[in-house]
């Protein structure tokens, strides 16, 4: 199992965030997330300047099998998205904890706290 | 409780990422990903553990004439060791199952779908009568080797098993050991189907995946490339439902050849035409569109939807075959697929999307 970044914090649906200066959180999914999914082959980004709120459907990842959705992990506004992964979406397979897919300006940064650590979501992930 | 086939031990060694499929549990895909693999049986070959079919013997002097009515295909002519795909109906002319037969000196031996063996074994016991011996065949493993390096690759072990025909099979020892090979498969490519026994099975793989050109495959990479060959799925383009005519499996019947069940309607649908028939898409979208989703015409009006979707890693582009209303689909005119909240424009295209390589020799008809 590689080791879990512990810079980061975790959801349950498999996001990592990624807490930055004024309130903004970077959002990308987890090695087991990509893992588990398979070769991706499509990412829809959220709009940019879209407001979402904590847990909303922002994003989804399409692999060759399936198309599974991704959560914002804060309620706030989407201030960057990732383009160059509308044409390379394995870059996310390649290195998940280092490809980013959208940033949140985050209305409050407490609401990460009812995220997990990397402990704690290594832990979920080997039930 | 999952079924594991003779090769499950060789799956984990292999890295294989192990699922349920159709009561078994087989593999997914390997260490290198489902996108590698395809592309590495479209240009080398690819080793397939496709054990988890059913298989039979149906033996006697009645075999033939007694499957014969069951399907709708002729098998009347068919010589010990040729091959024929079809398909049994039921009496609304709804497909049971897709079957492979092989006609042998003492009968017919039959491979049928995973997840239909139980329903399709039921019926053949049920059907045939006391002049037919049904026997279920459980002791042996089934692989497949396709690609455009399976038949070098076969050479190594048997010169005989590399001059067949497509859709021919023989019997033939692989490094001594006794094995049924048969030249076809289910992805477009040149390739072999190999039955051998459970006790040598695992033996029979290695020296296979010993060999540079070969590498395992898992049940991701068959889907999208058959789906890429215009291959029908059971379950998805074909059920009890739909009929051969409205899946494009018209090619299937023979002219004469009307004894079969729901053959009224089949031959009517053949003459007249079906109110659906299966066809392939062109997906104008990075954004895969995939089973289930509507098909509608430029109104809006809903006018089939799709069976079987996906990416297609050797064209780079969403593909994906419907089932579509021949009568109000105009070819002039657009038609969408609804994927969440995007329109995305298809267009009708003729299967496969990625050119048959079956090898067929002089002379021979195509099966």
């Amino acid at each position: 199992m590689s080791d879990l970044p512990d810079n980061l914090k975790y959801a349950k649906t498999h996001e990592w965030a990624q807490v930055e200066g004024d309130n903004i959180v970077r959002v990308g999914i987890t090695d087991f997330a990509q893992e588990e999914l398979g070769d991706l082959v499509f990412i829809e980004l959220p709009e940019l300047g879209r407001k979402v709120a904590a847990q909303e459907q922002c994003a989804v990842v399409e692999s060759v099998k399936t198309a599974s959705d991704l959560f914002s992990p804060v309620a706030g506004e989407v201030v960057a998205v990732n383009d160059a992964l509308v044409d390379a979406p394995e870059q996310v397979n390649d290195d998940a904890y280092g490809t980013w897919l959208f940033c949140i300006k985050a209305d409050d940064l407490s609401e990460l706290d009812a995220l997990m650590d990397a402990d704690a979501y290594q832990q979920m992930i080997e039930q | 409780m999952l079924k594991k086939t003779s090769l499950y031990n060789l799956h984990l060694e292999l890295g294989a990422k192990m699922a349920p499929f159709a009561g078994y549990l087989m593999p997914m895909q390997y260490g290198k990903g489902t996108l590698h693999e395809h592309l590495h049986c479209r240009s080398h070959a690819g080793f397939f553990d496709i054990s988890h079919m059913g298989q039979c013997l149906i033996l006697g002097d009645e075999a033939v004439h007694e499957i014969g009515q069951l399907i709708v295909s002729d098998i009347a002519g068919l010589k010990a060791g040729e091959q024929k795909y079809t398909v049994l109906t039921n009496s609304d002319g709804g497909i049971i199952d897709d079957i492979v037969i092989t006609r042998i000196d003492s009968g017919l031996m039959i491979i049928v779908n995973a997840a239909s063996k139980d329903k399709v074994f039921k019926y053949f016991y049920s059907h045939l009568s006391g002049r037919c011996c049904f026997n279920e065949l459980t002791g042996q493993s089934l692989f497949a080797l396709q690609g455009p390096a399976a038949a070098a690759v076969m050479k190594k072990f048997s010169a005989q098993v590399a001059e067949l025909s497509f859709m021919q099979a023989c019997g033939a020892y692989i490094d001594g050991i006794k094995c049924n090979v048969s030249r076809n498969g289910y992805t477009g490519e040149d390739g072999f189907e190999i039955l051998v026994g459970n006790h040598y099975a695992e033996q029979v793989a290695r020296l296979l995946l010993d060999e540079d050109e070969v590498e395992p495959i898992g049940l991701a990479a068959r889907n999208t490339l058959r789906l890429e060959a215009g291959l029908c799925l059971y379950g998805h383009e074909i059920d009890e439902s739909i009929t051969p005519v409205e899946a494009g499996l018209h090619w299937l019947l023979k002219k004469n050849h009307d004894q079969f069940p729901g053959a009224d309607k089949i031959l009517a649908q053949l003459q007249y035409g079906a109110e659906k028939i299966r066809v392939g898409l062109l997906v104008d979208s990075k954004i895969p569109v995939r089973e289930g989703s509507i098909i509608c015409n430029s109104e809006g009006i809903g006018v089939g939807y799709v069976t079987s979707g996906s990416f297609s890693p050797s064209l780079g582009y969403p593909v994906a075959m419907a089932l579509l209303d021949p009568y109000t689909v105009d070819l002039g005119n657009p038609l969408y697929a609804q994927v969440r909240d995007h329109r995305i424009e298809v267009a009708v295209t003729p299967l496969p999307f990625v050119p048959h390589r079956y090898y067929r020799k002089n002379g021979d008809a195509p099966a």
